[in-house]
């Protein structure tokens, strides 16, 4: 807890993302290597769904981090409601664009993936929709930010709109048993151990930690520029108010109104 | 990988749009960093913060 007390000062977190960035980006480009080089070159094609099964390995990530960020966004949307934490907001913003994109790449890669082999891009099952409705919420939270200018009262009003959206979370996760659905069930994430194939199972593990700690560096990257911007922000009234004040203090310009 | 099968544009255009999208999103968040360093660079080399009206030095 008093390591993130630490991280609530804006400056201490821009010293440590700074230290952190480096190592976080090298892991996430050698992880994403040797992950795509197993996916490619190493594992089988499946016995069912043939080569089309180099689909999953980016399909699979892209599922579970547009859902890891928007628990993210939750744990953040509790700090900004609850403890007022100074970083929380901008842990929550600088979220957003991420989630949305590997929601969308889920979406799009896992219509590729349904055409052939289920002969259709898409269908209102239980599971699609609900990603479906996980993209639209990441959009709506995106479209409020921009349209309030005031920085806390849109983390307030954003933090209550994520709380509610969290409900679709669960809704995602269980969908494929708790409604008959043209997606297929969980096959890593299970009881009972994953259902994959060793050969299979490894590359997509590697791949999901490698998009993991790039999703984390752009996270870190993207909040060093929300902190900057509020800090631009800042500045820039002071430096209005200044402006005014030596004004002032010169006295009306000949021809001009006071 | 010699051989995609019948099913290669639904492969190919699979690692397109992860490309596209994921190129994208780092282009976007670079790129906004860098605005906001020099931005935040120029306004304090102006001394923007400052309560009196001195200039920088």
């Amino acid at each position: 807890m008093a390591g993130l007390i630490d991280l609530a000062n804006p400056t201490r977190f821009m010293r440590l993302s700074a230290v952190v960035l480096p190592g976080l980006t090298g892991a996430a480009v050698l992880l994403l290597a040797v992950g795509f080089y197993l996916a490619w070159f190493v594992a089988p094609a499946d016995y069912q769904q043939g080569e089309t099964i180099r689909i999953m390995f980016v399909h699979v990530p892209a599922a579970w981090l547009a859902l890891m960020f928007y628990t993210v966004m939750t744990i953040a949307a509790l700090g900004t409601l609850v403890w007022r934490h100074p970083l929380a907001d901008v842990a929550q913003k600088a979220a957003a664009p991420i989630g949305a994109c590997f929601a969308l790449i889920c979406l799009l890669t896992g219509a590729f993936w349904g055409k052939p082999m289920w002969g259709t891009y898409w269908v209102w099952d239980a599971r699609l929709t609900s990603v479906l409705v996980l993209l639209l919420i990441y959009l709506g939270i995106i479209a409020l930010w921009r349209t309030l200018d005031e920085p806390s009262r849109a983390g307030r009003l954003v933090a209550i709109l994520t709380l509610v959206g969290f409900v679709n979370v669960p809704i995602i996760k269980f969908s494929v048993d708790w409604w008959n659905t043209l997606h297929q069930p969980a096959s890593v994430l299970r009881l009972d151990g994953p259902s994959i194939h060793p050969s299979m199972l490894w590359p997509l593990l590697i791949l999901a930690v490698g998009f993991t700690c790039l999703a984390l560096a752009l996270h870190l990257v993207a909040m060093r520029a929300e902190i900057m911007r509020r800090r631009v922000r800042t500045l820039t009234i002071l430096e209005a108010e200044r402006l005014d004040r030596l004004a002032t203090q010169a006295g009306p310009v000949q021809g001009l109104p006071a | 990988m010699s051989n995609l099968g019948p099913h290669a544009g639904f492969i190919l255009a699979s690692y397109a749009a992860v490309v596209l999208v994921l190129g994208g999103l780092i282009a976007t968040v670079v790129l906004d960093h860098r605005a906001q360093k020099r931005a935040l660079a120029a306004l304090e080399q102006r001394g923007a913060g400052r309560r009196s009206g001195q200039a920088a030095p």
